[in-house]
């Protein structure tokens, strides 16, 4: 299991250079790799759950353990086996592209990385795969990177989803505290526990942040529709099938461990109900082939929530049987709408018609999967409809508005699918007239997707049965086999019956009318809510950081120097208040003549460097200071200190001759007022560090490690002179970073003396 | 600086001033000294070539761009670490060996020699890389 989610990375790292080796078939090539996962997945029937385990930092109760059960399996063969036909597809749809071997590669590690998240058994190990799954997102949105609008659509989904993930990183901390485990298994064998713990609400809340942004419930909807900037492969793989479905497979994943709860029920089931008719509206509204598919994405993504939010059995399998049949129509309409374009060059649903006469395979493709949106029967959505409008019927007090609400989408959807899957083939006259039906490669997968839909709504009990029972029960909380979903294709003159058909009627008109409803539609601006509060808050934090840098980054050394030494001395010093000075009356009696006289002359010099007129004397003057200094430590016996105060103090001086020699002679001056306020700085300052100093000589931090340095320094470091020993050896991993820091320093003074204009002074 | 003084005296300084810096930075171990330091005093010894000949001279000198010993020097204290997983044990574990020279007794070396030598080159280089620039025209 563990060797899938490798696999999955060792294809991403060759696919460049696979792709390049043997071109187009490399694609296919890949997409068999994926097929080989989605096999193992379909052969791991038996003793579930499986768990595998890598220790990482056991310390931390960090393992990246990954465990199979029914719900993982699901998705699991989800990912590959959509991404086996993605792969497939994009051998011939990214053909002649300059950069199709790395789009190979991305999808294949998105792939790993989404495999790795439904595989986890561990809540790190599975944030760790989840924020994997945005990067990746973001990279194959911003494919087209030349172009502003795919940036600008990548940036967002990045924010938006990473903000939510950083929620979710800690509501899912706080999870394992409550729990004492970051293991989902043992977190689940606690559940029952965990409501009553007042860390409760902020856990739901911060793990809903992340849900609702990765599967863009409303107000965070509005990056997917902008999503579509990708080529279209990613859209139908990354923004259809799977990774929004992240954030409803972690739903479903903790319902067993925080659901049950009015908090939950209402906050999760709401968000569902409101994402799912604000979704249809919009998708009907759209034009634009993907963007229709977008915000109809949006709309299944809120209906599957809402009935992971109601809770109950037949809410569980609704979700999942719901879940897969969305997957299967919308990716297939994915790859007809890039086919489409591809072979037409129009992206509107309202450039083409009668195009089943030029693209028959295509238009059979997009008829099956239009049909199972739809719901009609006997086309999987259908049954997936029955179960949901089943299930919203038994959500207690809310049953009638959320059956009404699931019925009105319902209704809208069937008329987007006509929109989108029947209507650009089947209605008006044949155009553009360039249309042409692609290559096998391109319509294989969809045709599969739609076939898939047909069968599993023909025989649902024996097809998607037993998947979606075994996911059910891990979604329930109860052992595998002891669920009974009821899936089927006739129930009788049932209640649920009627609303379907109801639903399918007005759909018909919805689609009739579909004209009248884009112009009533027109002027309204789209996705209002949730894309302008993202504009605000964007501008907003480029404003604070554009005002907190013209405040600490004015480019002025001076206010530089303030600012430091401000915060040092209001920070250190509110620190050092109230801490006893060391008692200072018995060291002078050892002063001597020649000591007393080396601090005189390193004070004067120091006081000659402030008052100097010139910098050429101020920089002497400091240079005096230093050598002072050195000689003070050669006093105290410090041979090692003295050494390199001696040589820095010679290269500073050095250094800043050569810097002053591009600067004016004569030192500006400045207005009484600034000076004044320097003065009171610099000797804030250095009170401050005298005390400093004063105060360490009478700290004792515990005696026994200088003790242990000179005891070891000969025999375990071969060295006699502690001092370097300490350096290079008992603390070497310091001086590593140190020298590491000194390096990028030198690097960045490099860059900014290589900046000054050739002009300059 | 065209000074005749200057340059006579630099020609005599400079091998005397790197000389000392190898014998600060191997003698460190047990003596004042270190990389650091050692590194140090080269750095001065090409800045004082630099005055005395200009700057093309003493890059000449150096033989290699500076900004080339800051990574060779970060390189070398890291191998010096690694050395340490290789032979197994944790990340810049102390490893030693004791060398027999002949006529001048056992010679104790170690990886941490290394990782100071390392050191040395970084500082050279750091320092240089500052410098140079900043006295070219």
């Amino acid at each position: 299991m563990l060797l899938t989610v490798f696999a999955a990375f060792a294809a991403a790292a060759v696919a460049p250079v696979l792709h390049r080796a043997t071109g187009r078939r490399g694609a296919t090539i890949l997409a068999v790799v994926a097929a080989g996962i989605t096999m193992y997945f379909a052969q791991a029937v038996g003793d579930l759950p499986r768990v595998e385990r890598i220790d990482w930092a056991p310390a931390l109760g960090l393992d990246l353990s990954f465990r199979l059960d029914g719900l993982s399996r699901l998705f699991a063969l989800l990912i590959t086996g959509i991404g086996s036909l993605i792969l497939l597809y994009s051998g011939p749809y990214m053909a002649g592209h300059e950069f199709a071997g790395r789009l190979l590669a991305l999808l294949l590690a998105f792939l790993g990385s989404m495999l790795g998240l439904v595989l986890a058994g561990n809540v790190l190990t599975l944030y760790v795969f989840w924020e994997l799954t945005s990067v990746t997102s973001y990279l194959l949105i911003g494919f087209e990177h030349e172009r502003p609008r795919a940036r600008a659509a990548a940036l967002q989904a990045l924010i938006v989803t990473t903000t939510g993930g950083l929620a979710m990183l800690a509501g899912l901390v706080l999870l394992g505290q409550m729990a004492g485990s970051y293991d989902l298994a043992v977190i689940a064998g606690r559940a029952a526990a965990l409501p009553a713990d007042p860390r409760y609400p902020a856990v739901v809340v911060l793990v809903l942040a992340g849900a609702f942004t990765k599967s863009a419930q409303f107000p965070f909807h509005f990056w997917l529709p902008n999503a579509m900037e990708a080529p279209t492969p990613v859209s139908a793989y990354l923004h259809s099938s799977t990774m929004v479905k992240a954030g409803v497979y972690l739903l479903a994943r903790l319902s067993p461990v925080l659901g049950g709860t009015a908090l939950w029920f209402w906050s999760v089931s709401a968000a569902g109900a409101v994402t799912m008719i604000v979704g249809a509206a919009f998708a009907l509204a759209q034009t634009e082939f993907k963007r229709i598919l977008a915000y109809s994405t949006v709309s299944a993504l809120g209906l599957i929530t809402l009935l992971i939010g109601i809770g109950s059995d037949a809410a569980a399998d609704a979700a999942l049987a719901f879940l897969l049949a969305h997957a299967f129509y919308k990716g297939a309409l994915f790859l007809v709408a890039g086919i489409v374009s591809h072979e037409t060059g129009e992206k509107s649903v309202e450039k083409v018609g009668g195009l089943a006469g030029k693209m028959p395979m295509t238009a059979a493709a997009a008829l099956l999967a239009a049909l199972s949106m739809a719901g009609l029967p006997p086309f999987v959505g259908f049954v997936g409809k029955e179960l949901a409008i089943e299930a919203a019927l038994g959500a207690g007090s809310a049953a009638w508005v959320f059956a009404g609400l699931t019925v009105a989408t319902g209704a809208l959807l069937a008329g987007v699918a006509g929109a989108v899957g029947v209507a650009p083939f089947f209605a008006g006259p044949m155009r553009p007239a360039i249309a042409h039906e692609g290559p096998a490669a391109l319509w294989i997968g969809p045709l599969v997707l739609g076939g898939l839909a047909l069968c599993a709504g023909l025989a649902p009990g024996w097809t998607i049965g037993p998947l979606v029972e075994s996911a059910s029960a891990a979604v329930r909380g109860t052992a595998a086999g002891a669920g009974h979903a009821s899936l089927g294709l006739w129930h009788g003159f049932t209640p649920t019956l009627m609303l379907g058909l109801t639903a399918l009627v007005i759909g018909a008109a919805f689609y009739a009318s579909r004209d009248r409803y884009r112009a009533a539609f027109a002027g309204w601006p789209e996705g209002a809510s949730g894309s302008a509060a993202y504009a605000w808050a964007i501008d907003a934090l480029q404003r604070i950081a554009y005002a907190q840098t013209r405040f600490l980054q004015g480019g002025s050394l001076r206010r530089y120097l303030r600012v430091t030494l401000g915060t040092a001395v209001v920070l250190i010093g509110t620190r050092l208040a109230g801490v006893e000075l060391p008692d200072l009356s018995s060291g002078w009696r050892d002063l001597r003549l020649h000591e007393a006289l080396l601090v005189a002359s390193v004070g004067l010099a120091a006081a000659t460097t402030t008052v100097s007129r010139s910098r050429l004397g101020a920089v002497a003057a400091l240079g005096v200071v230093g050598y002072g200094v050195a000689l003070i430590f050669v006093q105290f016996g410090a041979p090692d200190l003295a050494m390199t105060q001696f040589v820095i103090e010679t290269l500073t001086v050095l250094l800043l001759v050569f810097a002053l020699y591009r600067m004016p002679p004569k030192i500006p001056g400045k207005r009484r007022g600034w000076r004044w306020l320097d003065m009171a700085v610099a000797g804030a300052g250095g009170v401050m560090m005298t005390l400093l100093v004063l105060m360490a000589l009478d700290v004792q931090i515990g005696a026994s490690i200088a003790e242990y340095f000179l005891a070891h320094s000969l025999p375990d470091g071969h060295g006699r002179n502690v001092v370097n020993v300490i350096l290079v050896d008992f603390r070497g991993a310091d001086t590593m970073g140190e020298i590491t820091v000194l390096g990028l320093a030198a690097t960045g003074v490099y860059a900014l003396l290589k900046l000054v204009p050739r002009d300059a002074p | 600086m065209n000074s005749v003084i200057l340059r006579t005296v630099t020609r005599a300084l400079t091998p005397a001033l790197l000389l000392y810096s190898v014998v600060l930075l191997m003698a460190g171990h047990n003596n004042p000294g270190g990389g650091f330091v050692g590194g140090l005093v080269a750095a001065s010894a090409f800045a004082l070539y630099s005055i005395a000949y200009t700057v093309r001279v003493a890059r000449r000198a150096v033989r290699v761009d500076p900004r080339t010993l800051i990574g060779g020097g970060l390189l070398v204290a890291l191998s010096s670490g690694v050395l340490s997983l290789l032979a197994g044990v944790p990340f810049m574990t102390g490893l030693w060996t004791e060398v027999a020279i002949p006529g001048l007794g056992h010679l104790a070396v170690g990886t941490p020699v290394l990782f100071d030598i390392g050191v040395y080159l970084l500082v050279v280089g750091v320092a240089l890389t500052i410098l140079f620039p900043l006295t070219e025209k």
